[in-house]
């Protein structure tokens, strides 16, 4: 639905850096500008202009930061609509400072992708640009921003055309037999629609299973580490940021008592998800016992299970052990430098096993590995051949595309009247094409044309 | 210019199967209806092949006779071999399609217009609209008489400067034997109107006298013949067969030896021609690989020796069609009557007719048939009727009669004509109507009737037959619903001898029914009230049920679209005032002025967020707002 109130967020990622920008559209950007931003040297915004003075607060009129301002008019700018950006010092404290000075002017927050969305209603950029655009802002990682791109530039869109080309071919041999029965165009080739059915089917489902790692790449994986006290978990947390140091950025969690930190595995982003304060004081979750962190096992893509090998099997183990059944699971034995102690149940012995110390900093590589093969195991990362639909929009579509085509097949097998298959084709057809959001009514014609001699 | 003292209410030029459509309709109507034609001996005249109907064509035909058309009735009066296509495949694709006495046909509709009230007919060539200003007042002829008219309905077929071409000899003329419209084309391009060229063909035909049929394989039509009008009794013509014949590899090098003066290979042909009927040089090129071509040797007529080899048209020299025709086994020593020829004439996008197919530059003026880029008798009949109705609503005040997509091929045909213009000879296929399952021959009259009806063309007796009909089949599909199985000896013995054992008692009929195992006239085993329905309730009710998923999947998907179908988009609508469309798409809308929201998501390149755009626009009336604030789009 297309609004027109002014929205703002900002537009920089969340923690420190050189700068932060705050960025508003809509009809009222200008004015908040004007209320807000004292230019060094006076004056008035030139579109696409940047001006350099300060970001005031619209009661006080202290300044909050020095800060650019640039002003881009309707409609040459992203959203095509009025566009001011606002580029302070990177401080998230004084960013935060300036958005709420934006919002209390009468600016809404933006909802996440909402500028990319007006984009889109605005007809700046169409459907999968846009979808692309916003897996872009959420990337978090090189693989994830790769993909991003790789789907602007159409590899998806030449994997959907081929499916299309397959399924436009099938429903136009159907067609010639019902329009043109009076021709010399041969029998139904039943064999023929089914292999074709069979193969769009294959390629479908190919990209299907790419969904999940396409999501995987786009979103990242949720990890959480579970074990008994002093089982090593905050060990093995500092082992896998301490590595990645540079990269790690804190955001609040959706519950009060989990912080996430997201680090890169290479090119996987994992969100470990922990316990509060574990960074700071590890008695206070030992404390809490482990019914909190089984709590979260649901929200986890991944838990890693820590076991104590100098210590033996014991039954907060066996506690954990029932928790994760089912999950998807890595078994981390740590203390590898120590003696060792347990005695492993069969259960543990079938999960992945890591064997690490996270004291002594050892097989952490190995476990940073197994992590990212777990959920990347046949995709070659670097691979420029590599498509993946990453949208839950598309995977839908093609889902509907799959159960419309198994319809068709049926129906073949069951000898229903072409015209009934002809619609499971049409369906299909149009359900593969809502993920390009192409719509074509003549193609069927060209292909009956080009591929049979028709006409009295 | 003598002004001839009438004023008529309805003009109609040429007297093709769309103009007679036409002109009938709006005489029937009760307006004063003049028909001008450049040879009255020339009335409904079949050009090309003695044939109505075939796949959505004879759905067409039966459009046009529910809504109270002619050309059911005219060929089921002079038909000559009646079958019924695609009967091994579902109800919707099936088609009827019969022969024609060629000259019988043109014989009877000229009596029945001439036996109408209100219905002149005059011959004359029409060489332009008479206008004040931009008001449409009539037309004028080249004999010098001027003709008023409140509205002028065209329907010049092939005739506007029509161009006949055989091999590399071409002159004017409408069709072999006539004279062209000259001057018309001009005068529309100078109003405003995009005319474009086309071109045709049609085969030679051949002495039947000089074809050994002993050596062709006869195709005979169904019988009983079944007719196509939904108020024929029967049909009493003389049946006749139909023959098939092969070309052949010596055909083919034949053609290709003659390919350097074929008029469209040496690029004398401008006009571009249809692909579903492409000429036999066409289909030897493009398809070299294919051994032989099948033909159909149709009959002209019950009293002509003259046949028409269907798919056989050309424009290669007569040199080279002799030949050609007598390599085919069977036409050793055939005799050519009339030779084939190719035809260029002038068309007028139909991008520029609203739905009612008047035109979008001068009010008054309607359009039909090959003027408006189609092909096809059924195709012209049908648009023909159409402007026939809309022009005599006009001058009577009433809104046009408009069909939905969803209710016929009609309205799927001038949708698509209108929406997206032609750069072909335009060809109703049944693929597409996207709602083919519900645009069914056979229920074409309970879609249409009453619109026929209501706009005066239905005559009561046929009205009140059909609404009989339309009872029986409600009753007798209220009564299998409610009838159970209850298990009596008869039923258990029906249910053991089909595999039905797992039917349990108190099933309805219904659902019985839809078994595939199961037909309707297999109720009758146990279901004495089943034998006695007539065959055209029975035939209804068993589709409704056989279908009846599928039909429901349709219904669900026009009701999907009905709200955009059903917003208008003010004919005024300043489309560069409202904010968020794509220069490219404000460009569309603004050539094309779609009549309503439906129409526009059809336009190739509207996409559909921009449908969304205009949805709000039209809600918020933002583009009344932002009339004066024209934005303009970033390069």
């Amino acid at each position: 639905m297309y609004i027109e109130d002014t929205i703002a967020a900002i537009s920089t990622p969340h923690g420190e850096g050189g700068i932060g920008i705050v960025r508003i559209s809509g009809g009222n950007a200008e004015a908040i500008g004007r209320r807000l931003f004292r230019f060094r040297k006076g004056g008035d915004f030139t579109s696409h202009y940047l001006h350099y003075g300060a970001v005031t607060e619209p009661e006080s009129g202290g300044m909050i930061d020095e800060a650019m301002a640039v002003l881009m008019r309707a409609p040459n700018s992203y959203t095509r609509e009025d566009v001011l950006e606002l580029h302070c010092h990177g401080g998230m404290l004084v960013v935060e400072r300036v958005l709420a000075a934006v919002l209390a002017c009468g600016a809404r927050l933006a909802e996440p992708g909402e500028f990319t969305r007006r984009a889109f209603v605005n007809g700046r950029i169409d459907l999968l640009q846009a979808e692309a655009v916003m897996d872009v802002i959420a990337a978090k990682t090189e693989a994830s921003l790769a993909l991003a791109q790789r789907q602007r530039e159409g590899a998806l869109s030449l994997k959907i055309g081929e499916i299309r080309q397959a399924l436009t071919r099938s429903l136009a041999f159907v067609e010639a037999y019902i329009d043109f029965p009076e021709d010399d165009i041969g029998q139904t080739d039943n064999d023929a629609l089914r292999v074709a059915a069979d193969d769009v089917l294959v390629s479908i489902g190919r990209l299907l299973s790419g969904f999940d790692e396409g999501r995987i790449l786009r979103e990242g994986i949720s990890v959480l580490i579970v074990g008994k006290p002093n089982a090593g978990k905050s060990s093995l947390l500092n082992c896998l940021l301490r590595e990645n140091r540079a990269i790690v950025t804190p955001i609040p969690g959706t519950t009060r008592d989990v912080i996430e930190e997201s680090i890169n595995l290479g090119g996987l982003a994992v969100r470990l998800l922990d316990t509060a304060g574990i960074r700071h004081t590890d008695d206070v979750v030992e404390r809490e016992g482990i019914s909190c962190a089984l709590d979260k096992i649901p929200l986890a893509d991944l838990v890693l299970f820590v076991l104590d090998t100098s210590r033996f099997f014991d039954d907060e183990d066996r506690l954990i052990l029932d928790a994760v059944r089912g999950k998807r699971t890595i078994a981390v034995l740590n203390k590898c430098d120590l003696p060792m102690a347990i005695e492993l149940p069969p259960e543990i012995t079938t999960l992945p096993q890591a064997v690490i110390s996270a004291g002594a900093a050892l097989g952490v590589d190995g476990l940073r590995e197994l992590i990212r093969t777990t959920f990347l195991h046949d995709v070659p990362l670097d691979s420029r051949e590599f498509v993946a639909i990453s949208r839950a929009r598309h995977r839908d579509a093609l889902v509907s595309a799959r159960s419309h085509l198994q319809r068709f097949l049926s129906g073949l097998e069951e000898g229903r009247e072409l015209e009934t298959l002809a619609i499971d084709l049409r369906d299909a057809l149009s359900a593969v094409g809502q993920v390009t959001g192409e719509i074509s009514t003549d193609d069927v014609l060209d292909m009956i044309f080009s591929s049979f001699c028709i006409g009295k | 210019m003598h002004c001839y003292e009438t004023i008529y209410d309805v003009i109609v030029v040429g007297a093709g199967h769309a103009g007679c459509e036409a002109a009938l309709a709006a005489a029937r109507i009760g307006c004063s209806t003049l028909l001008l034609t450049i040879n009255l001996d020339a009335i409904a005249l079949m050009s090309c092949n003695p044939a109505i109907g075939g796949l959505a064509k004879g759905h067409l035909v039966k459009e046009i006779d529910a809504l109270g058309g002619e050309m059911a009735k005219n060929i089921d009066a002079t038909g000559i071999q009646f079958r019924i296509l695609n009967t091994r495949k579902g109800p919707a694709v099936r088609a009827s399609r019969a022969q024609a006495d060629k000259q019988l046909y043109r014989l009877r509709m000229k009596r029945i217009m001439e036996q109408q009230d209100n219905l002149f007919l005059k011959q004359g060539e029409v060489t332009g609209l008479y206008l004040e200003g931009n008001e449409l007042r009539g037309v004028d002829t080249r004999s010098g008489i001027r003709f008023l008219g409140k509205t002028v309905v065209l329907t010049t077929g092939t005739f506007m400067r029509g161009l006949i071409h055989i091999g590399l000899t071409n002159y004017p003329g409408g069709r072999a034997g006539d004279l062209p419209s000259l001057g018309l084309s001009d005068q529309l391009r100078d109003l405003g109107f995009q005319v474009g060229r086309l071109k045709t063909g049609t085969p030679a035909r051949l002495d039947g006298r000089t074809i050994d049929f002993s050596r062709l394989e006869a195709q005979y039509g169904d019988d009983p013949p079944v007719p196509f009008s939904f108020s024929t009794g029967r049909i009493t013509m003389p049946q006749v067969p139909c023959h098939i014949a092969y070309t052949n590899q010596r055909s083919h090098d034949i053609i290709r030896s003659g390919l350097d003066r074929s008029p469209l290979y040496a690029g004398v042909i401008e006009g571009v021609g249809p692909r579903y009927c492409p000429s036999i040089e066409d289909k030897v090129v493009r398809f070299p690989d294919k051994e032989r071509h099948q033909t159909f040797i149709e009959p002209e007529g019950l009293e002509t020796v003259e046949v028409y080899p269907s798919g056989m048209s050309t424009s290669l020299p007569i040199d080279i069609q002799i030949p050609f025709y007598r390599s085919i086994e069977g036409l050793e020593h055939v005799e050519i009557m009339r030779p084939a020829y190719a035809i260029e004439y002038d068309y007028v996008d139909p991008i520029q007719l609203y739905a009612s197919l008047e035109t979008k530059p001068i009010p008054n003026l309607y359009h039909a048939g090959q003027i408006n880029g189609t092909s096809g008798y059924e195709e012209a009949a049908a648009q023909g009727l159409m402007a026939g109705i809309n022009a005599a609503l006009r001058t009577k005040g009433l809104n046009p009669l408009v069909l939905g997509r969803s209710e016929a091929y009609i309205g799927v045909m001038i949708d698509d004509l209108i929406t997206l213009g032609t750069k072909e000879p335009y060809r109703m296929f049944t693929s597409r109507a996207e709602y083919r399952l519900l645009l069914r021959e056979d229920n074409a009259d309970l879609r249409l009737r009453e619109k026929g009806y209501s706009v005066g063309l239905v005559p009561e007796a046929d009205f009140e037959r059909f609404l009989r009909k339309r009872e029986l089949i409600a009753a007798e599909y209220e009564r299998i619903c409610s009838s159970r199985i209850v298990m009596d000896s008869r039923e258990h013995e029906f249910l053991s001898t089909h595999g039905l054992s797992d039917i349990q008692k108190g099933t309805t009929f219904e659902q019985l029914l839809r078994r595939p195992e199961v037909t309707y006239g297999e109720l009758a085993e146990f279901d004495d009230v089943s034998r006695e329905t007539v065959p055209e309730v029975r035939e209804q009710v068993e589709i409704q049920v056989k279908y009846r998923g599928y039909i429901e999947r349709q219904l669900e998907q026009v009701e999907r679209a009905r709200k955009l179908e059903s917003t208008q988009l003010p004919a005024d609508l300043n489309y560069s005032s409202i904010h968020g469309l794509t220069t490219e798409v404000r460009e569309k809308l603004s050539r094309n002025r779609p009549e309503t929201l439906g129409q526009a998501s059809r336009i190739p390149g509207v996409t559909p967020a921009a449908i969304s755009v205009l949805s709000i626009a039209l809600k918020s009336d933002s583009w009344k707002r932002a009339g004066s604030e024209t934005r303009l789009e970033e390069a």
